[in-house]
């Protein structure tokens, strides 16, 4: 984390820019290196490490902060002007128009990327509009997927092991560790390949396409791990339980992407959520009868 | 956003013409280029795209925008539920640490 206020990139004068970000280190880095060899103030707001797009959510990187900074910091002495330039992404947070109520500074909305930065302010404080545009493509989607496993990993774990425990009771230790790794298979289906193969993957709905992957995972294990082997009630189990599974883990990936609204997974959520629920009780009960019927 | 688009006929962004004064705030501040100038008055050009993150109403001096602002994540929403619901749940938010 990097202490708020007003940083000096080269030897900034009374009229150079100023830049606003957040004190999340990669973000402060990112600006830092990509206005490197000019003169440029650099205003980073109390943002608690948190990223611009994910506070400007919160509103820390928001109007209150942005005013009191200006003033802890100082910035109406070291400035003739009164010209602010934030990030595209903080504009969910800031409300230019009470910014210049409250403090008298002008706020402008540069671009989306820092990278874009010095194009900006060598066109004279305008964005193309590429620089205004948002992108989504398969390394941002990449990237994203370390930190998501690690969050999935607590809940999942236990849930594996139950699953274990109650396999391993009824059907012995290998149908019980084929079972937690189907399920643990399913889950990075769902957090991993969905995200991946978006763009592939049929559909608009997020837990569609992750039911798809997750399909294709079980027609994939079928193939690979002697399905013909597994009897009627494992078979209709895995491909009931798993694709929902999946189509969970997907859906939820709709947290990290830059284009689903709240509405639109407020309403996979309503429809999609009773039917994975519905999958996964009409798997347990098929490999329930199963096992009291044969 | 280019290759990507998210469930039609689902976003609430609603936009008074009537009070529109033609600032362009919320042409600059839209990441997906929901909105264009016409005549000197902002319209929707490409509402399905909106992402409902509530740049443009906040921005909006006229207050002319409106939208049911909020990050659409899934787990943040779950807690979110069980927290009006009372019902214990797991700590933590997901989405955005």
């Amino acid at each position: 984390m990097v202490p708020p206020g007003l940083y000096a990139i080269g030897t900034p004068d009374a009229q150079a820019p100023v830049v606003v970000t957040a004190n999340y280190k990669m973000s402060y880095d990112i600006v830092r290196r990509a206005l490197s060899g000019r003169n440029v103030w650099l205003l980073v707001l109390e943002t608690y490490g948190i990223n611009v797009w994910c506070a400007a959510g919160k509103g820390t990187f928001g109007t209150g902060e942005l005013v009191r900074r200006i003033e802890a910091s100082g910035l109406a002495q070291a400035v003739s002007h009164r010209r602010l330039i934030l990030p595209i992404l903080g504009a969910a947070g800031v409300s230019a128009h009470r910014v210049k109520q409250r403090s008298g500074f002008e706020v402008v909305y540069a671009t989306v990327r820092a990278d874009d930065l010095p194009a900006y302010l060598d066109q004279g404080g305008t964005a193309t509009p590429a620089m205004r545009e948002l992108r989504f493509n398969w390394y941002d989607r990449l990237v994203l997927i370390p930190v998501e496993i690690v969050l999935a990993a607590k809940p999942v774990a236990p849930v594996a092991a139950l699953l274990y425990l109650g396999a391993r009771l009824f059907w012995g230790a290998d149908a019980a560790a084929a079972t937690a790794l189907a399920f643990l298979g399913a889950v990075l289906t769902g957090i991993a390949a969905g995200p991946l193969l978006l763009p592939l993957l049929p559909g608009r709905s997020f837990a569609v396409k992750g039911a798809c992957a997750g399909l294709l995972y079980c027609a994939l294990l079928y193939a690979l791990a002697a399905g013909v082997r597994w009897g009627g009630a494992a078979t209709a189990a895995c491909f009931l339980a798993l694709p929902a599974v999946s189509a969970f883990y997907t859906l939820n990936f709709t947290g990290c992407t830059t284009y689903t609204s709240k509405s639109g997974v407020k309403k996979e959520m309503r429809l999609g959520l009773p039917i994975m629920a519905g999958a996964l009780g009409v798997a347990l009960i098929i490999v329930i009868a199963g096992r009291l019927l044969v | 956003m280019k290759g990507f688009r998210y469930l039609e006929g689902v976003a609430t962004l609603e936009l008074s013409s009537a009070l529109c004064i033609g600032c362009g705030r919320c042409v600059e501040v839209c990441p997906h280029q929901v909105f264009r100038m016409e005549e000197k008055r902002a319209l929707i050009a490409d509402r399905d795209a909106c992402m409902e993150c509530g740049a443009c109403a906040l921005n909006c001096p006229a207050a002319a925008l409106k939208v049911d602002a909020g990050v659409g994540c899934a787990s943040g929403m779950i807690h979110e539920w069980l927290r009006e619901k009372k019902l214990p749940g797991l700590s933590g938010g997901g989405c955005c640490g």
